[in-house]
């Protein structure tokens, strides 16, 4: 059935409610509340959150914007707490301790320093041990809810708070890890790259895809931060455009191996478009700093070049 | 009644484990506990339990996982030593706060560094503020029947506390001794079915877990868990009540051997125990009125029941297998210390450091104890309290 972005909103009742604390203009609940409407509506589900901006600001004691079952324990271990959910189902399930007629799915939200840094060995294993789940990273690109201070999935020379863009050091000198690859190479059925972009249509096929495909399944979810990035939080959706229409954040899937880029853009854009209205990129437009420009657009190509070719050698007959 | 055979310790906890059929055993190698998960992972691969064996690749995420499994409703249970508790610490805390009956089965061994495999009891230590129930087996035979038990007592509604279940590392672990075995369907009956009051995998009633707690409540949560633990003491007791009626195997706080008339005691948990009844047997038979009291549950402490059994002693020596480092003494013997305060009596108590990454502590150790205890009563006072066994460079 074709994607109804009018038909999905007005069937599918938000289960992320309202009244959580996130900031204005974050990416983040947009992209959970997306997220959990492509559940089936009769589905019950075990949401897991790992230490964070989401978690701090939708559970505090006594009251929850969660309406399924959810569960935080810490930072590095969502994965881990979320596969022994799914293990309980499991068990459960099969001696008949559960109505059979109930399915349960699971969904595990961190951001990209619960994901990337510190719960990076705790998703390897979960992935590599094969849970029926989805890891959702929504990837704001640093440790926004500690103060902004860089993670491995900060783009180079982005000026953060352990990255302070200096006199002699500007910004963040390494390189932007790439986490859908490397849960590429646990060959899990499902990996996936998203944001929320016009009618969310990509956001919520991949969503539903990786929530009903059995197995481990990944998205990685670009959700940008106002206080982090430095852009004002109604340009929320523009940002994340620019990052689509730029190729820093290209929109694919990998099905069994097979690399699809769901968007091409018609007329890629130079990455100025997407640099220059954050604060964090401010100082790469000073005169003589020219070369960092250039430098993050031949690092944004190179990468997207890859995707191409990569979708070129997976689908080859 | 009962089934005879021949198991260590590792074997014996796996037998209690196979026989509880937990719905999820989430663990990870370390040795001495390694055997536990290999035996389990075998009945798993032989279809003798309804298990979900979860290998995870580190201690965290198996405490992560067995959380994860008790929230969603299930029965989870764990096997670790040292440092795989070390990594688990974060998520021990976690456990105990979430209030989910979790048991493990911890098999003693010196944290490192530097690193060392054999017993002592600084895992078991590092975590003795966490809101674990910890119960101490001298032996095979009650590191089987404190598993047997630690469901009923964890899962009780006064209590829903995550419950350990200690034993020595090599020492019994790996030590074959006869054992007495409970029938299959007698201990599916004792342990009973799990119904949790919330689970997440209710979907009638969504549960939501873990939340940030901060200045308004969370006080008032670790209240709670506070007196959780206290109402843990009767709970224990009544679970071995019904354990005796089962088995006719008898369990309290602590067991006494020889202290009704003892003059001279020592304190110690786990198999030390075995080697100080043998020691106090001989001793006996010289005419010295030599006792022991071995502590079984550690966590809760039972400070009063332990200072009113020694209430009778001259002098008392407690054994710590495990240094605080802190120039003040051993975590056993500042909590005696404290139970004997509470209750007026002003015995000499000193602390012995002993055993410390399986060092071997043999029954000429205990009688050096004893006879540093009749010397202390002989001569009426005590020059140090905090003291070593058995460590070179060491009076």
């Amino acid at each position: 059935m074709p994607y109804n972005h009018k038909e999905i909103i007005a069937e599918k009742p938000s289960r992320f409610t309202s009244g959580h604390r996130m900031c204005a203009g974050c990416g983040a609940p947009p992209v959970a509340r997306m997220i959990l409407r492509a559940l089936k509506p009769e589905d019950h589900a075990v949401i897991a959150n790992a230490t964070g901006c989401m978690e701090v600001s939708t559970f505090i004691y006594p009251y929850t914007a969660w309406t399924d079952s959810f569960i935080h324990t810490a930072f590095e271990c969502t994965a881990a707490t979320l596969s022994g959910a799914e293990a309980a189902y499991k068990a459960m399930k099969r001696q008949g301790k559960l109505p059979e007629d109930k399915d349960t799915k699971f969904i595990a939200f961190g951001g990209d320093g619960g994901t990337y840094d510190i719960g990076l060995q705790s998703l390897s294993g979960a992935m590599e041990r094969g849970h029926d789940m989805v890891y959702v990273c929504y990837d704001n690109g640093a440790y926004m809810n500690t103060g902004i201070q860089r993670s491995s999935a900060t783009p180079k020379f982005a000026d953060t708070t352990t990255s302070p863009a200096g006199s002699v050091i500007p910004g963040k000198m390494q390189s932007r890890k790439d986490l859908a690859k490397i849960m590429v190479g646990h060959h899990l059925p499902y990996v996936a790259q998203t944001l929320a972009m016009g009618n969310f249509k990509d956001l919520y096929e991949k969503a539903e895809k990786a929530i009903y495909t059995e197995g481990p399944c990944f998205l990685n979810v670009l959700a940008p931060c106002p206080r982090g990035w430095g852009y004002n939080t109604e340009d929320l959706m523009q940002i994340n455009k620019l990052a689509a229409d730029t190729c820093y954040w290209p929109l694919y899937e990998v099905v069994d191996g097979k690399y699809k880029i769901t968007y091409k853009p018609a007329k890629k854009l130079p990455i100025e478009e997407f640099l220059r209205p954050q604060k964090r990129f401010r100082h790469m437009f000073k005169p003589g700093n020219e070369w960092m420009i250039k430098e993050f657009q031949d690092e944004v190509d190179a990468r997207w070049q890859e995707l191409l070719d990569l979708e070129e050698m997976t689908n080859k007959e | 009644m009962g089934i005879r055979e021949r198991l260590s310790g590792n074997e014996a906890s796996a037998t209690a484990m196979k026989q509880i059929n937990p719905d999820v055993v989430a663990a990870f190698p370390i040795t001495p506990s390694t055997e536990i998960p290999q035996y389990f992972s075998t009945f798993v691969s032989n279809g003798q339990v309804d298990t979900e064996f979860v290998a995870v690749e580190s201690e965290h995420s198996a405490m992560s996982a067995c959380i994860g499994a008790e929230a969603a409703g299930a029965r989870a249970m764990t096997a670790t030593s040292a440092n795989g508790l070390s990594l688990m610490w974060e998520m021990i805390y976690i456990a105990s706060s979430l209030r989910l009956p979790i048991v493990m089965s911890l098999v003693n061994r010196a944290v490192s560094g530097p690193l060392n495999i054999h017993n002592d009891h600084s895992d078991a230590m590092g975590v003795r503020d966490s809101g674990w129930i910890q119960l101490f087996s001298e032996n095979n035979q009650e590191a089987y029947d404190n598993l047997i038990m630690a469901h009923r007592i964890a899962e009780h509604k006064d209590v829903l506390l995550p419950l350990m279940v200690c034993q020595d590392g090599f020492i019994t672990s790996h030590s074959i001794e006869n054992i007495e075995l409970i029938e299959d369907d007698k201990v599916k009956e004792f342990v009973g079915k799990y119904k949790p009051e919330h689970y997440l995998l209710d979907d009638k009633n969504p549960m939501a877990i873990g939340p940030l707690d901060l200045q308004s409540y969370l006080f008032e949560h670790k209240r709670q868990q506070a007196e959780a633990m206290k109402n843990a003491k009767k709970v224990i007791l009544d679970v071995a009540k019904d354990f005796e009626k089962l088995t006719g195997r008898k369990y309290g706080f602590f067991e006494e051997y020889k202290l009704d008339d003892a003059e001279i005691a020592i304190v110690c948990m786990n198999s030390t125990a075995g080697t100080a009844k043998y020691t106090i047997d001989r001793l006996r038979e010289k005419g010295i009125k030599a006792g022991l009291l071995k502590v079984r549950v550690f966590r809760p402490f039972p400070g009063e029941e332990i200072a009113e059994a020694l209430k009778n002693v001259k002098a008392i020596a407690v054994l710590d297998k495990a240094d605080s480092l802190n120039a003040a003494g051993g975590a056993l013997y500042e909590d005696v210390v404290t139970g004997l305060y509470n209750k007026k009596l002003s015995i000499p108590t000193v602390n012995y450091i002993y055993g410390i990454g399986g060092r071997d502590t043999k029954s000429d150790d205990i009688e050096k104890v004893f006879n540093d205890l009749s010397k202390i009563v002989k001569d009426g006072k005590v020059d140090n309290h905090y003291r070593y066994l058995g460590v070179r460079g060491d009076k």
